[in-house]
């Protein structure tokens, strides 16, 4: 070997990445320390047939000389090769940040995308680690360092000659500030912000909530010029229970006030995630009336599901699906839906079922039979029941903004505020 | 690989093309084609003509197909030669390109690189800092040893580099060096000393890691800084976080002694964290010997609001130093923040479950309001539901069994099989750690033994069987149940256990044990190796119990054994035989071997399997493996005695600058009082008034010294934009802004928990505290932002006196900006100017954030004497009782006027248990009664303090006084001028303010008065003595200007008094307040007419 003898003392952190697809090709490796042989993969691979889908692939595994941490995000999986100790959270969360800033700038997190461009990643991958520890991870310094491709600066390029790299050090990356870019310069000035909340619940047999609470975040699209401070209070800012911020709030400030204060960063974000405390009653949407009923020693059952709405403060539920993931022995399934369309995968033996809207005085139902594996035996546990909805214009937990003050800049910004209310796990179980 | 091959170019420089040819075709590396060879070839030199060429477009094509090639893993080091010209390339697209490659295959082409190093020296004296630092990044990253000279060079230059973001380049150089060539280790230490003292957080983090890479064992590094890290932490970025927090952890457990006590029984300390402070404080006066050290506290209390940080690793690692360090009663705090993690991804889910699984084991309570977070859903992986199937077992107890249980009901009937094994498992521990309930889970097993699934059956025969081994009662009827399933279960472990439990139970079930063996025996040759060693055992329990039926089976069975294939098998076949079948070669031991097959078996324990991971510091990789990983620290136990805390202690200069809250009052008092927990706090109410005034006299004096700075600060920064003087200042400038901000959470939690925890019980936090430290460390701040950039500006000059360094007026620091930067001319030397004036414009975005941010609480201006009757010493049967008010702030409550009550005790008698009785406060109102004095000796009297929240309203607080035999119902009305706090404003802002509150928001009064009275001092006194204002200075001789906050809600009050012609003035006061304000101003104006 001509290669000089690795130092016997290794450095911490992230050592390798390799991007492995579904069906277990590496399409792209990057090493920020000494080549690691792809070979070592292969403990992930034997780990991955191990385990019985690629949810259940371990994130941590352990082999002879290094450590594989990894994630599986959009159909791909991100290992990184670790040689020493390093807290496991620090490298999944930096994937998971590597996989949301190609988000951000592809549009998408796939290999195609990602294959598309390549020279961009490794110029990500390459500002985002140093020697394996992070350096600039904020999503605005990056756009200021590599600018995200657009079709027309591929053109512009092309013709010109210029580049995608920016050439001077985001003010950013030096200031306590990090997450906002300087000389931000809008014609509309405009901000943003949905509050997103999703009920998780575990409903039983019976109809009784076994569990419930609601999980929320606030996601802003900020298009201010200059740099506005702005504070945002809410009518009932008690309803928080726990709260996780953007590093732009001002924590002091919350604390004392409950009002969120913070020079945001330039464009979409998450301001802050919370959760309203599961003391609080929980409003359950809507209701599942089911029956679903295999025979013994015979090769089919009934399935018949009704969908009513609840609690729903007088707003249209919508966009309703439910997916069931019926047991192995159903064979195919024979339905007719009152409304929407369903669909059943007899490999997957996933049913899914689009309802739509629930108009009250018709409520939607799903009657039909099931043909099963003959002379298997029949299933015994009724499979759960996942439901998705979404509810526009309504913040389940009662939370509301009250207003928004933007100090700093002089123009009047256009506010708007957006409430919605989705099923988040919500899972009914027959 | 290939730079053996490559070697004899070296003296070409790899210029020619034609040779390079050769060369590729010798070297095409095994990777890069199969059958492809001709075209690959041909590819790569296409790539090496675009790279030759003159167009940059040609040549930045070429680089990105072949850093397309690095991607994908094929080999493209034969175009090394070619690439490595182009380092110099102005193209700074294609320059980082090259950079990509070089740093990829440097250390395969070592004598190559060589030629890229002179570029890289050229580029660390580039006046831009984002060049010097990329050329620094590049140049470490070069594996090649010949350069470590060099790179240590660099290294130490760029240490004391001007620009932070090249400080933190040269921390991470640090480990690469370090990793290239251990030997350097010492001069190494001696950079990262250098570095660990720098302020910027931009480089804390990053040298913080080249610590924990290079020496984690100089904890001594650490004293001196250790207060300013766990000060600077809120603003670190989240990597840094997670590396300091974890190096901080360790460091606790070696420097402080345990804050853990013997009797910290969980559940108490759990209700005593949802306490009030005064119960608390009661508590741990019985209990607590023990003090934590400041230092101690200062950690724990400053990690805490990162526990809302939106990166899981932060939360997660403050949770770890939570459960490490604190004490046990504090812990409680993290679990709400884990809980909440569950939401995020799989991966983080895993890890977290992890550690709350480790942490349920010991400290239930901590978990337990959670329970349902827990639950499972059918959609979680199986490795999430079997972790958090782990914690809900650990969560059990006798009040949530029945709940439990009937969850587990429905997991059991998962279609996930395996979930439900486990989840049998789990019954069964529940069963053997719960005694209440350990028959309905027996019973509830046994109903599982007719599923019809085989895994089911299978694992709860096995759990079954554990379980009745614990409990060798009468079960006979199980037994007879499972000796019926051997006929249908197919699972070995489970065919093994029931022959297992019929063996050790063979006397319980006579008659069917022998039949299971005739039965056994028919099979033997077709069963699973453990079913055959169970049944040899079987026989052998029967052989010794029931020789007469047995006998004949048994042997039968001896004989199949003993030809068995496996030997396993054969040797237990002999060593049975030998043991039980009685003939004339059988030793002594036959004569027991009743005694050794039929002993009493110790009953298995069934547990957790994360019982033995709670050695290993939470949240590493080493507890996530359950294995010691290479490179994990051991968190040492505490000492027994803390060593000496004074090493952290920082010379005065420099704590005066750096963080100075925390670090004045260090040097103004000792450090205990200052630091001391809150709970010590309260229980020294004796002492309160004193030290309250210290920590008042503590703010006054600071704002007093920045209070000036503050504008000159302000100033001299914008000016510095204004001469482009450069990114510095102005970055400085732009990080005093966000510290404005930042510091806020220090502040706050250097308030002490007290207040964390008020918040969290009454959440009755107030508007004024925060404005007064907002606007108190916004001073700070913006001190600091003219002192900071000194040290840099001198450290460049080559001085190298750290003392010398914090003295240079601020002056001084522009001129040296000046020196250093105008000779550069190159526009890209000054990368920013075109950003000035936003910057600009977020200062004062800062500035405008909250009207209270140009608010600083001062000390009174004058602290009237005057005192009030609270109770005759008539009416009071001898306890005679005064009030007046000390015009402090209130160390019970943000929004708490304190009062200082003098009790007496006039009678000649003692007065016992003095204390506060039934309030009758108005609604909203709240009081802090003082703590009961227990006697009171004839003459003698005592001052105490408490504190009313007046909400901002003159109305009369009426309670009770009560001694021992009688209560006294007394009350406290406030003049309107002790409902105000003092604060220190620039004329400037002043106006500002007062623009803002025109129109309802202003009374006004004309007052007419001898002319002597309107001297400036006399002015100051009339009005002092009637409100707590403080002054403002004015800049004109006729307008006098006084300010003050309200105590409850931090409401501005502005009074003016504007001299007129004549005898007359105009006292307006602007305030949202209209009410308190249309009465000061009417008891002010009686007073400014009087002579």
């Amino acid at each position: 070997m001509s290669r000089p003898s690795r130092a016997s003392n290794t450095t911490k952190m992230i050592h390798s990445l390799f991007l492995i697809n579904c069906s277990g090709d590496i399409f792209l490796e990057k090493h920020w320390k000494s080549v690691v042989s792809q070979s070592v993969c292969d403990y992930f691979f034997e780990a991955q047939e191990k385990a019985a889908d690629v949810e259940n692939v371990p994130p941590v595994i352990s082999t002879p000389h290094h450590y594989l941490i990894s994630i599986y995000r959009d159909k791909l999986f991100f290992v990184s090769v670790i040689q020493t100790e390093v807290p496991p959270l620090f490298v999944i969360e930096f994937l998971h940040r590597v996989a949301d800033t190609f988000q951000d700038y592809f549009g998408e997190c796939s290999e195609a995308a990602i294959k598309d461009n390549v020279v961009i990643v490794y110029e990500l991958l390459e500002e985002m680690l140093d020697n394996g520890f992070p350096l600039a991870t904020e999503s605005n310094i990056l756009k200021e360092l590599i600018k995200p491709p657009t079709i027309l600066r591929s053109v512009v390029n092309s013709i010109t000659g210029s580049s995608n790299v920016g050439d001077t050090l985001p003010t950013g990356q030096l200031s306590n500030i990090p997450w906002r870019r300087a000389g931000v310069k809008y014609t509309n000035n405009e901000a943003y912000f949905d509050v997103v909340e999703e009920i998780d619940a575990i409903i039983d047999k019976s109809g009784s909530t076994v569990f419930a609470e609601i999980q929320g975040v606030i996601d802003a699209c900020i298009k201010l010029s200059g740099m506005p401070d702005l504070s945002l209070s809410f009518m009932n800012p008690r309803l928080l229970d726990d709260v996780s911020f953007h590093p732009c709030i001002r924590f002091k400030r919350w604390e004392s006030e409950r009002v969120l204060s913070f020079i945001p960063p330039d464009g979409n974000f998450r301001l802050i995630s919370y959760r309203v405390s599961s003391q609080n009653l929980v409003a359950i949407p809507v209701y599942v009336k089911h029956s679903i009923s295999f025979k013994e020693n015979s090769s089919c059952g009934r399935f018949d599901i009704t969908i009513g709405p609840k609690q729903n403060m007088g707003k249209t539920i919508e966009g309703i699906t439910v997916t069931v993931h019926m047991p192995k022995v159903v064979l195919n399934m024979n339905l007719t839906p009152t409304q929407g369309s369903y669909t059943f995968d007899p490999v997957t033996k996933v049913l899914a079922w689009d309802v739509g809207k629930i108009t009250p005085q018709k409520l939607p139902s799903l009657k039909g039979l099931v043909n099963l594996q003959s002379g298997a035996p029949k299933p015994e546990e009724n499979p759960s029941l996942n439901i998705q909805f979404k509810i526009q214009q309504l913040a389940i937990s009662g939370l509301k903004v009250n207003r928004l003050d933007m100090y700093g800049e002089k123009y009047k910004p256009f506010k708007g505020v957006k409430y919605v209310t989705k099923a988040g796990k919500f899972q009914v179980r027959t | 690989m290939s730079s053996n091959s490559f070697a004899y170019n070296e003296q070409s420089g790899g210029g020619e093309a034609a040779e390079l040819g050769q060369e590729a075709t010798s070297t095409i590396s095994p990777s890069g084609a199969f059958g492809l060879f001709s075209s690959d070839w041909k590819k790569n030199e296409d790539l090496k003509q675009m790279l030759e060429s003159n167009k940059d477009s040609a040549k930045l094509d070429a680089m990105k197909r072949i850093v397309g090639m690095i991607a994908k893993g094929k080999n493209a080091s034969e175009l090394f030669p070619a690439v490595v010209k182009n380092v110099a390339s102005k193209n700074i697209e294609i320059k980082k390109l090259v950079y990509v490659y070089l740093v990829r295959y440097a250390e395969e082409q070592q004598d190559l690189a060589l030629l890229s190093i002179s570029t890289f020296q050229r580029a660390l004296k580039d006046p831009n800092q984002l060049i010097r630092a990329s050329a620094l990044r590049v140049l470490s990253s070069i594996r090649v040893p010949i350069i470590v000279p060099i790179m240590m060079l660099a290294i130490k230059e760029a240490s004391a580099d001007l620009s932070p973001y090249v400080r933190k380049n040269a921390a991470h150089a640090i480990q690469k060096l370090y990793s290239l060539d251990p030997e350097q280790k010492e001069m190494l230490i001696e950079v990262i000393e250098k570095l660990l003292k720098d302020k910027s957080t931009l480089v804390a983090g990053s040298v913080v890691m080249a610590f924990e890479e290079v020496c984690p064992d100089r904890i001594d590094l650490i004293h001196r800084n250790y207060r300013k890290l766990c000060n600077l932490l809120v603003d670190v970025e989240e990597w840094g976080q997670v590396v300091i927090i974890h190096m901080l952890t360790r460091y606790a457990r070696t420097q402080f002694v345990s804050p853990w006590r013997e009797d910290d029984g969980l559940e108490d300390n759990e209700k005593n964290f949802y306490e009030s402070d005064d119960e608390e404080k009661e508590k741990s006066d019985k209990k607590r010997p023990y003090t934590m050290d400041p230092d101690h506290r200062l950690l724990i209390r400053n990690t805490k609001p990162l526990l809302q940080s939106r990166n899981a690793a932060v939360v997660m690692a403050v949770a770890q130093l939570y459960w490490h360090i604190s004490p046990k009663s504090e812990a409680g705090v993290i679990s709400k923040s884990l809980v909440r993690l569950l939401r995020s991804n799989r991966e983080v889910q895993y890890i977290v479950l992890q550690n709350i699984a480790t942490m349920s084991i010991q400290r239930k309570g901590m978990f337990e309001p959670y329970l349902k977070s827990f639950y499972v859903r059918s959609t979680d992986p199986t490795m999430i539901k079997t972790l958090k199937l782990e914690i809900l077992t650990n969560l059990a107890n006798e009040a949530n069994i029945s709940t439990l249980l009937r969850e587990f009901q429905t997991y059991v009937k998962s279609q996930d099989k395996q979930f439900a094994a486990a989840t049998i498992q789990t019954i069964g521990r529940c069963a053997t750690s719960i005694t209440e309930v350990t028959d309905t889970c027996l019973n509830g097993l046994v109903c599982l033994l007719s599923n019809r699934d085989e895994i089911v059956v299978a694992e709860s025969v096995v759990v079954i069987k554990k379980l009745l081994q614990m409990q060798p009662a009468q079960h006979g009827e199980i037994i007879k149940h499972m000796a019926k399933l051997l006929d249908s279960i197919t699972v070995p472990v489970a065919r093994a256990s029931i022959l297992w439990l019929i063996g050790e139970n063979c006397e319980r079930v006579p008659k069917i044990a022998p039949d299971v063996l005739r039965k056994m025996a028919k099979t033997f040759t077709s069963e699973d190796d453990l079913v055959k060693l169970q049944i040899l055992n079987l026989g052998a329990k029967l052989y010794l119990t029931n020789s007469k039926q047995t006998k004949l089976l048994t042997q039968y069975i001896l004989n199949l054994g003993k030809y068995d294939q496996n030997y396993d098998i054969r040797d237990r076949t002999r060593f049975i035989r030998q043991l039980i079948v009685p003939n004339e070669k059988s030793g002594a031991l036959s004569k027991y071997a009743k005694k050794i097959f039929l002993a009493q078996k110790p009953a298995p324990l069934l547990e957790s399997p994360f019982k033995d991971r709670d050695h290993f510091q939470l949240g590493t990789l080493s507890h996530t493996l359950n294995i010691k990983a290479s490179g994990y620290l051991e968190l040492s136990n505490w000492p027994e005695v803390a060593p000496d805390p004074s090493v952290r202690n920082v010379e005065v200069i420099e704590s005066a600058k750096e963080w100075t809250p925390v670090g004045k009052s260090k040097k103004e008092k000792p450090a205990k009082k200052f630091y001391s927990e809150s709970e010590e706090e309260e229980a020294e109410e004796e002492e309160s008034s004193d030290s309250s005034s210290d920590s008042e006299g503590e703010s006054g004096s600071e704002s007093g010294d920045t209070g000036s700075s503050s504008e000159d600060s302000s100033e001299d920064s914008s000016s510095g934009q204004e001469s482009e003087t450069g990114s510095e200042a102005e970055a400085e400038g732009k990080r005093a802004g966000k510290r404005n901000s930042r510091l806020k959470r220090k502040s706050d939690s250097e308030d002490g928990e007290k207040k964390n925890e008020k918040s969290k019980t009454s959440e009755s936090s107030s508007a004024e505290s925060s404005s007064m430290e907002e606007s108190s460390s916004g001073s700070e701040s913006a001190s600091e932002s003219d002192n900071e950039p000194v040290p840099r500006k001198v450290a460049q000059a080559k001085e190298r006196k750290p003392q010398q360094e914090r003295h240079p007026p601020p002056k001084d620091v522009f001129l040296l900006d000046l020196d250093d930067f105008n000779p550069v001319s190159t526009p890209v030397a000054l990368p920013t100017p075109a950003l000035s004036p936003s910057l600009i414009a977020d200062l004062e975005g800062l500035n405008l954030s909250t009207s209270s941010s140009v608010i600083n609480v001062s000390t009174p201006v004058f602290v009237p004497t005057k005192t009030h009757e609270l109770l005759h010493r008539m009416s009071g049967k001898g306890l005679a009782a005064w009030y007046c008010f000390p015009r402090q702030p209130c160390i019970f409550g943000d929004k708490m006027v304190s009062v200082q009550i003098t009790l007496k005790n006039t009678s000649d008698r003692k007065i016992e248990n003095i204390h506060i009785g039934e309030k009758k406060l108005p609604v909203g109102m709240q009081m802090h009664v003082f703590h009961p004095i227990d006697s009171l000796e004839p003459e003698g009297s005592v001052t105490v303090s408490v504190g009313i929240d007046f909400c901002d309203s003159t109305q009369t607080a009426c309670f009770q006084l009560c001694t021992k035999d009688d209560c006294f119902n007394v009350n406290i009305q406030p003049p309107v001028g002790e409902l105000l706090l003092p604060v220190a404003m620039s004329e400037k802002d002043f106006k500002k303010e007062r623009g803002m509150l025109t129109g309802m928001n202003e009374t006004s009064a004309t007052v007419i008065a001898a002319p002597q009275n309107f001297t400036p001092s006399m002015i100051l006194q009339k009005v002092v003595n009637v409100a707590n204002l403080g002054a403002v200075p004015s800049g004109q001789d006729n307008v006098h200007r006084f300010a003050a906050k309200t105590v409850h809600s931090g409401s501005l009050m502005l009074v003016t008094v504007e001299l007129k012609e004549g005898s007359t003035a105009q006292l307006i006061i602007n305030t949202e307040k209209t009410l308190i304000g249309s009465v000061l101003l009417r008891e002010l104006k009686p007073v400014l007419s009087q002579g």
